[in-house]
Formats: structure tokens, C-alpha cells, sequence
């Protein structure tokens, strides 16, 4: 069945069941790849997307369970933080497969949104979920760090 | 299940003559270095001019060719073409480093490319000329080569320079990207065009070390880490082609078990769903998304034959596997009179048995691959990692020549070895798929994590068993080191040259050597097990140093000495003692610790690389918590410090996920884990700090994708060993109680 969804700012149509994990309407519907298929079942944090600005796991939310709320993936993430985040991430060189990395960036976003100064447990409660099998955890916490004080400045 | 075990022709002589040529010098690693000798380094380069017209030719997209490595587009974009896959090692940014700089590029300016499958121009010197990736093997088969492509380029640009603007070719300087010659300058992408129709010089000048503007330089960030943080870098998983399907498989339930039957009426019924085939891997849903395709294969009723598949459980194989203790190994090594030497009187003997349990690589991205059977011809789009090997098997499965298949190298999520296998499993499944259904559209294969965990090829499970000792003095007098596992190379092409007398290199690598032990005996017993196995970031390493190196603790203890101090007086080679020197003092050893904190040593040589690491552990309910590693590296000449730095971080956080809590293990020959519930991975709050201090050395450069894995599950022990004063023989250590001494 056809629904519209706010993604990104757009308003887009979809023809799909309300039972579809919305990661795979993102991914196979709409084209919009950088949202990453891990695990399916919301322990690894690949898929991981904003609804109305709270991360959730792409792969457990339904196209049925997404309502009005405005979807924002990784390809539409914006503002001061997402370029605090991101100008962090390419500083310390964080990165080794990616595969993972845009669902941390979208934890790590909403994660300084929430928390302007955030503490080393602060960082573990947020981005526990977000499973880097590179174990770049340690320049992500450094580049979470990084991206505190560049919001500062 | 069929799977093809042969290479491209020529790529076997090859593997042999490496072999052969390495037949005087004591066989002690996987992948000789008899191969890298002179006229194979040319043969490899492609730079001799009848050769070099062998490389990809004239203009394209990415510009002019100047050599298989190395094009300029007329915007004065290098594109350096990469040999090996780059699955998050950093190798793409290593290997253009290494020709922007003799080129003397801005790196700015510097992009790559993935090489076609063409062994005869992108071989690996180190695996006798095959085409692939692995054995931190990258740099080291590449540092000449890349180099010298570089070189190359830039004498041609100075070469068409010279001549453009009548002046002697040794007044014009390169730098930045820009040639110049008194007032007169050009960029690069000016003189391209004009500079790829020059000479190409046969053996261009080499920069001395001291001229570097890259190599060895800080502040020199990877090429690929902002598209990795935009969403923009594609993987095999978010391709999309046109006409495409994909495939979703019920793949059998034990290993060797086959699919017998099936009944796809329900799974037809699923919206989206376009056809069902049987296939030796199993039974493929394909259909025009991802979720219809999993929703089908769910809806499916499949039977399976299992009168072949292994039905045994975890902990019968393991029993299996001790009771080979009983009787002797082939051997390994052995000098010296090990038996009378234990007996000695006087001196104090360590026996100890260790258990290892198999492993998964569980790559971010699942295994997938996306193939294309289309008027005789293949096309393959997979994070590659062997194409000497995925060619000819993928070949073979379609039932076409070899020269008809093609394939696409994209970004790979991950691989930790699992993308480097002699049965191309992932790839043969795709190509059989795409295969029977016969349409000549695009399948792309998506294995979900379940599939992935499932699918084998696990690090093997290994048992050692180890008696050593120490005399009167504290001398470390005899060892006797007998292990017992599945061999990896066993039934592949790489038998043939690589297992010799019986015994799998990759078994038994690191076990011995490290140290001086005057008696000491090495055996192998190899099982034969129908678990498919693997190699596993550091393959026989992963084992062989933990046994090793908490034996070397244990007789520490034995001998009333210092760990640091005892190994220091026994290790044979000046790298080892420098990273075990600088790793101890780095992290202070010997200083106070805040209480309840302990520390342990582990030091190992894997891949020609020396690393040395201290760990810092506090016990807690939840079991042992590593505080922070220290760590120690030589890998020769450094070509990107912070590259390096990264993979021994990621080294040691696999190493210690591993380590925590991972074991694949079966029920009557079912695998029991499938998703990362049951099989944990390392997460942020278990990530400990991490230093990295890197030896300064003009030494040729070896690996370092690897070598940071060995030596951190032991030092964990050993800070246990600190802790509780008891030895840990298991691995991994969660279900194991610590209790502070």
C-alpha cells in the first residue's frame, strides 16, 4: 500500500507493507544506500536513522511504526553538529571498512545534540549499541571528544 | 557441495617455484620471501615498455595511463590503481602514498581505483604471483613496485616537460604536483597527455629516504575517509543494477549436508518474490527487494540430505582432538634431547593444556556478491579479495572460459581473512544462482548476519598441549609444544606447495623460534573435521602465541623472575627484545598501579612484524576489564604512521572481543550462534585506551593488518596470571571465574 514519508525533508511515496522494516524501504524503495543492513535484528547499530531527532534501529522499525515522523538518514544529516561530528571524524582519520560508520555518526549526532560536553560513560551508554568490528571505538570516543569542543568554539 | 580447488594456469608454478626458491632457507612462514628476489619485482612492475603496454591503454575516464598503477586526467587527478582490496586496512591510502610521493603528487589531488582481475600485471610477488590479498603481505609485495610506478611517471612527466620547452630534462623540478623549469611551469594534467607518449624509463631513479614528502609522514589522511562519512561510499551490499534480483538463501542446516527437496508454493505467494532455484549451496529465493527475498525464503519448505554432514558436537571434537595427545605428531621441529632435559633433576617442570575455540570473522558486512550470466560471459561485482582464485571457480561453476569473466573489486565491509578463500563459497553461490535461473540478469547474493555466522570457514579449533621447563638457574631448558587441529590448507590448491611432509604451516606458525630453548620438540597432529575452516586475522598466530607466551609467564613464575626481564634474556632476535624494551617502558612497567589493577606482557613476531604489548586489567562481577594496552611495533619503514597506529588499535580490540567471549560452537553439528547476541563482538564501554609506539627503522617494511591480534589475548592472561596467580588455558575467558589471589 502506498505512504508517505517525510525523508530527509522530502515527502516521498512508497508502495509497501506496513510490516517492512523501514531499513529496507530506505535502502530498496528510496535508494538511500548509506543506511547500512548489519544485523536485522537492532544489535549492531548500522541501520541506525533519526526519527524526529531520536536514533533509532531501521531494521526494527516498520514502515507501520514510523507515522508522521520525520526520517533523517545519514545523506540528509545536517547542522552543527553532523559537521562537528563529521569534521572530527575525517581530522582523526576514524574510519577502516565504513561500513559502520554511518550508524555511528548518527549516534554520535544525536548523542551531542542531547549532551553538549558529553563524559566517557555518557559516550559508552550512547554508542554501546553501535558494534564497530574494525574496533575504531577508540578514535570515535577521541572524535566525540573532538566534536564537543569544536561545538564549543 | 562441489567447490572448485584449482588456480588460474601458471599461478600453482608459480606458488611452487616461490617454494622452491626458499628451499634453502628454513620454510618458517606461509608466504616466501624467496618470490620478492629481483626479475620476479620486474616481471611484476609491468614498467618495461613491451610490458607496459600490456596495462590498461591510452585515455579514460581516470586519464592517461603511464604504467598498470598509475594514471594522470588532464584536471591533474592521479588515480592510483590498487592491486589489493582494501577492506579497512588502509591499503589503498598505503599504495597511493607510495607513488604520489616518488611522483611527487599533491596528495590532495590523489585518488584510487581497484585493479581489474589480470594476475599477470597485479600478482602478489608474495604469493607467487597470484592475485590477492592477505598475510599482511600488501606493503611488503608492493613498496618496490608502487614506488618505482611513481618514479616512472614523474620521469615522463619531466622527460615531456624538457622537450615541450626545449630545456635540459635536469633542470626541471617536480613538486606539489607542479612541474617546473626556471619561470616556465605546468601541472600535471597539462603535460599528461604528452608526458604518457614518453619513453618509459626501464629502471627510474628511487628517492633516498630523506627526499620523502609522504611516506613515513604524519598528518597524511586515508583517501577514502570522507565518502566513509557522508553515506557515499558503496559497498557490494547497496548495489543496485538494472534488471537486478535479489537472492536470499536457506542454506543447510549442518556442514556437508545438501539440499534434497523443496516446496516454494508458499514462497512463490510472497509479493515480489520472481523464482526459486535449488542449488548445490541450497535453496535461492530471488526476487526485487531484500525484504521480499528474506520473507520468501522464510515462507520456504526445504528437505535435506545430511548422510554426509558432521554431526558432531563442540565438545566431542574437542574430545577427539585430545585424546590425539596419546600419540606423536608429525614433527615440527625438534634439537636437543627433550625428554631427558624435562627429567633433569633440579629442575621445575610446567605442564598445561590449552583449548581454542573456533571463530568467526563476522565482517561488518555480510558476505555477499552480486553475478551477472549473460551470452557465455560472467560479471562479478564482490568485495574481491582473491581473484586468482574467484575467477577460475567462478568460471568453472558457469561453465565458461576463464577470459570470460570479469570482475568488479568494490569497498569491502570488512573481511578479516573470510574473503580470501580457495572456494570462492560466497562468489560460487552467487554465480550458480545467477546460473539456474537462467533470466541473464544481475543477482546479487545477500547473506543476512545469520547466514554469515552460519556459513563456516571459522578459524579452526586448535588444542596444544605444552610441557616445559625450567633449570635450577631459571633457564628456560626444554619444551615440548604438541598441537592438534583441522589444517586450513588441507584439501585447497595451496596443499601442494604449502603443506609440506604433512605439516600445515599455518598450524603451527609461532610456535617456536622466539626464544632459546636448547631441547625442544614440536609436534602436529592434523584432524581431519567436516567444519570448514579459515584463516582469521593472524591465522596460526592466534593460537600458537597464546600457548607461547603465557608458557613463557608460567616459567617466569617457575624461574622467580620478572616476565619482562625473563624474556629479555631469552628472546633470540634484537627486534623482538627492542618492541619488548620499548612496550615495558612506555607503560611502566614495575611501577605501582592504582589497586586492583594488574599488568601483563605478551611479545610475538607475526608477518616479519615484531609486536610487543602491555595490558593494565581490573577484575570486576562481570569478569576481567582491560584499562588500557600498550603497545610496541616494528614493522620496518613506516609508510603511513597513523594507518599503522589505526590497525594495531583494531588489532588489539578484534583480538580482545575474541578473547572476552567469542566461540562458535556446535549442537550435534548444528552451529549454535547467529547473530551478535550470542556471538558478542567488542563494544565502545569494552574498548581500552590504546598507545601505539612505532620502532623507527629503515628495515623493508613489512605488514601490520595482522600482527597487532597475537600478542593481546595473552597479555590479558598473564595480567591474570598477576591477578589470581592461576594460569588461563581456554579460551574465550567469559564463563571463566578470576578471583583476585
Amino acid at each position: 500500500m502506498a505512504v508517505t514519508l517525510t525523508v530527509n525533508g522530502q515527502a516521498r511515496t512508497v508502495d509497501a507493507d506496513p510490516d517492512t522494516p523501514l531499513l529496507w524501504v530506505l535502502r530498496d524503495e528510496l535508494d538511500l544506500v548509506g543506511t547500512k543492513f548489519g544485523c536485522g535484528q537492532a544489535l549492531c547499530g548500522a541501520c541506525t536513522v533519526h526519527l524526529d531527532g531520536t536514533p533509532v534501529r531501521s531494521c526494527q522499525t516498520t514502515l507501520g511504526d514510523v507515522g508522521n515522523a520525520k526520517i533523517i538518514t545519514i545523506e540528509g544529516l545536517q547542522g552543527r553538529e553532523a559537521e562537528a561530528v563529521r569534521a572530527a571524524w575525517v581530522s582523526l582519520d576514524v574510519v577502516q571498512c565504513g561500513y559502520c560508520q554511518s550508524g555511528q555518526i548518527m549516534s554520535a549526532v544525536a548523542l551531542l545534540a542531547e549532551n553538549k560536553k558529553p563524559t566517557d560513560p555518557d559516550i559508552d551508554a550512547a554508542m554501546d549499541g553501535n558494534v564497530c568490528r574494525c574496533a575504531t571505538y577508540h578514535r570515535i570516543r577521541a572524535a566525540i571528544h573532538d566534536a564537543a569542543r569544536r561545538l564549543e568554539a | 557441495m562441489h567447490m572448485l580447488q584449482k588456480l588460474e594456469p601458471g599461478v600453482v608454478s608459480g606458488l611452487a617455484a616461490a617454494l622452491s626458491g626458499a628451499a634453502q632457507t628454513p620454510l618458517s612462514r606461509r608466504f616466501v620471501l624467496a618470490a620478492m628476489g629481483g626479475a620476479g619485482i620486474g616481471l611484476v612492475l609491468g614498467l618495461r615498455p613491451e610490458v607496459a603496454h600490456a596495462a590498461p591503454a591510452g585515455a579514460d575516464a581516470a586519464g592517461q595511463a603511464f604504467n598498470p598503477f598509475v594514471k594522470i586526467a588532464p584536471d591533474g587527478t592521479v588515480t592510483v590503481i590498487v592491486k589489493h582490496l582494501d577492506k579497512g586496512q588502509g591499503i589503498a591510502t598505503g599504495l597511493a602514498t607510495l607513488a604520489a610521493d616518488e611522483l611527487d603528487a599533491d596528495w590532495s589531488k590523489v585518488t584510487t581505483q581497484f585493479a581489474p582481475a589480470d594476475a599477470k600485471t597485479y600478482g602478489n610477488a608474495l604469493f607467487g604471483g597470484a592475485q590477492g590479498t592477505g598475510g599482511s603481505t600488501s606493503i611488503a609485495a608492493s613498496y618496490t613496485v608502487y614506488r618505482t610506478a611513481g618514479a616512472a611517471a614523474r620521469a615522463m612527466l619531466v622527460a615531456a616537460a624538457a622537450r615541450q620547452w626545449g630545456v635540459d630534462p635536469a633542470t626541471v623540478k617536480v613538486s606539489g604536483g607542479v612541474v617546473s623549469a626556471g619561470s616556465r611551469s605546468a601541472g600535471f594534467g597539462a603535460l599528461a597527455e604528452a608526458a604518457a607518449k614518453e619513453q618509459v624509463p626501464a629502471e627510474p631513479k628511487l628517492k633516498a629516504a630523506s627526499a620523502f614528502t609522504l611516506i613515513g609522514k604524519e598528518g597524511i589522511h586515508r583517501v577514502d575517509n570522507v565518502a566513509k562519512t557522508t553515506g557515499a561510499r558503496i559497498y557490494t551490499q547497496d548495489l543496485k543494477l538494472p534488471d537486478m534480483l535479489v537472492a536470499v538463501v536457506a542454506h543447510p542446516p549442518r556442514f556437508g549436508a545438501t539440499p534434497k527437496s523443496f516446496d516454494a508454493t508458499a514462497a512463490k505467494a510472497v509479493n515480489g518474490v520472481k523464482d526459486v532455484v535449488m542449488v548445490p549451496q541450497g535453496v535461492a529465493v530471488l526476487a526485487t527487494t531484500t525484504h521480499a527475498a528474506i520473507k520468501g525464503r522464510d515462507a520456504l519448505k526445504v528437505e535435506w540430505d545430511e548422510s554426509k554432514a558432521e554431526t558432531r558436537s563442540s565438545a566431542d571434537i574437542l574430545a577427539d582432538y585430545k585424546a590425539a595427545f596419546a600419540k606423536p605428531g608429525l614433527p615440527v621441529e625438534a634439537h636437543g634431547d627433550v625428554e631427558t632435559a624435562l627429567k633433569a633433576p633440579g629442575v621445575k617442570l610446567v605442564e598445561a593444556e590449552f583449548e581454542f575455540p573456533y571463530l568467526a570473522h563476522a565482517a561488518m558486512e555480510p558476505m555477499n556478491a552480486a553475478a551477472q550470466v549473460k551470452d557465455g560471459a560472467v560479471t562479478i561485482w564482490t568485495g574481491c579479495q582473491f581473484p586468482s582464485a574467484d575467477l577460475p571457480n567462478a568460471a568453472h561453476t558457469a561453465g565458461v572460459a576463464p577470459d570470460k569473466v570479469e570482475i568488479h573489486t568494490l569497498w569491502a565491509g570488512g573481511s578479516f581473512g573470510r574473503r580470501a578463500l580457495a572456494s570462492s563459497d560466497f562468489v560460487v553461490e552467487a554465480v550458480a544462482i545467477a546460473k539456474a535461473h537462467g533470466k541473464g540478469v544481475p543477482v546479487k547474493l545477500v547473506w543476512t548476519r545469520e547466514d554469515d555466522m552460519k556459513a563456516g570457514y571459522y578459524r579452526p579449533v586448535y588444542v596444544h598441549k605444552v610441557r616445559a621447563a625450567v633449570d635450577a638457574s631459571g633457564k628456560p631448558v626444554a619444551w615440548h609444544h604438541h598441537v592438534v587441529g583441522q589444517s586450513i590448507l588441507a584439501g585447497t590448491f595451496f596443499e601442494q606447495v604449502m603443506v609440506k611432509n604433512g605439516v600445515d604451516e599455518t598450524s603451527i606458525e609461532g610456535t617456536h623460534g622466539a626464544y632459546d630453548i636448547p631441547n625442544m620438540k614440536v609436534e602436529l597432529t592434523t584432524m581431519k573435521t567436516g567444519v570448514p575452516v579459515l584463516w582469521w586475522r593472524s591465522v596460526g598466530h592466534t593460537h600458537t602465541a597464546y600457548a607461547v607466551e603465557v608458557m613463557m609467564d608460567q616459567l617466569a613464575r617457575a624461574a622467580g623472575q620478572d616476565p619482562v626481564a625473563f624474556r629479555l634474556a631469552h628472546a633470540t632476535d634484537e627486534r623482538l627484545k627492542a618492541v619488548i624494551r620499548l612496550a615495558a617502558d612506555k607503560a611502566g612497567w614495575g611501577t605501582p598501579l592504582p589497586a586492583g589493577r594488574t599488568r601483563g606482557i605478551a611479545a610475538h613476531k607475526s608477518f616479519n612484524t615484531y609486536v610487543a604489548e602491555v595490558v593494565e586489567i581490573s577484575l570486576a562481577d562481570s569478569g576481567v576489564k582491560v584499562e588500557r594496552v600498550v603497545a610496541a611495533v616494528d614493522c620496518g619503514v613506516v609508510v603511513n604512521p597513523d594507518v599503522v597506529r589505526a590497525q594495531i588499535e583494531g588489532g588489539v580490540g578484534f583480538g580482545l572481543g575474541a578473547a572476552l567471549h567469542d566461540a562458535i560452537t556446535l549442537d550435534k553439528g548444528a552451529v549454535e550462534q547467529a547473530n551478535f547476541d550470542t556471538y558478542e563482538p567488542l563494544r565502545m564501554s569494552q574498548m581500552p585506551k590504546v598507545e601505539v609506539h612505532l620502532v623507527a627503522s629503515d628495515v623493508a617494511p613489512t605488514g601490520v593488518g595482522e600482527p597487532g591480534v597475537p600478542p593481546l589475548a595473552p597479555a590479558v592472561a598473564n595480567a591474570l596470571l598477576a591477578a589470581t596467580g592461576r594460569p588461563v588455558h581456554r579460551l574465550p575467558f567469559a564463563g571463566q571465574a578470576f578471583k583476585p589471589a
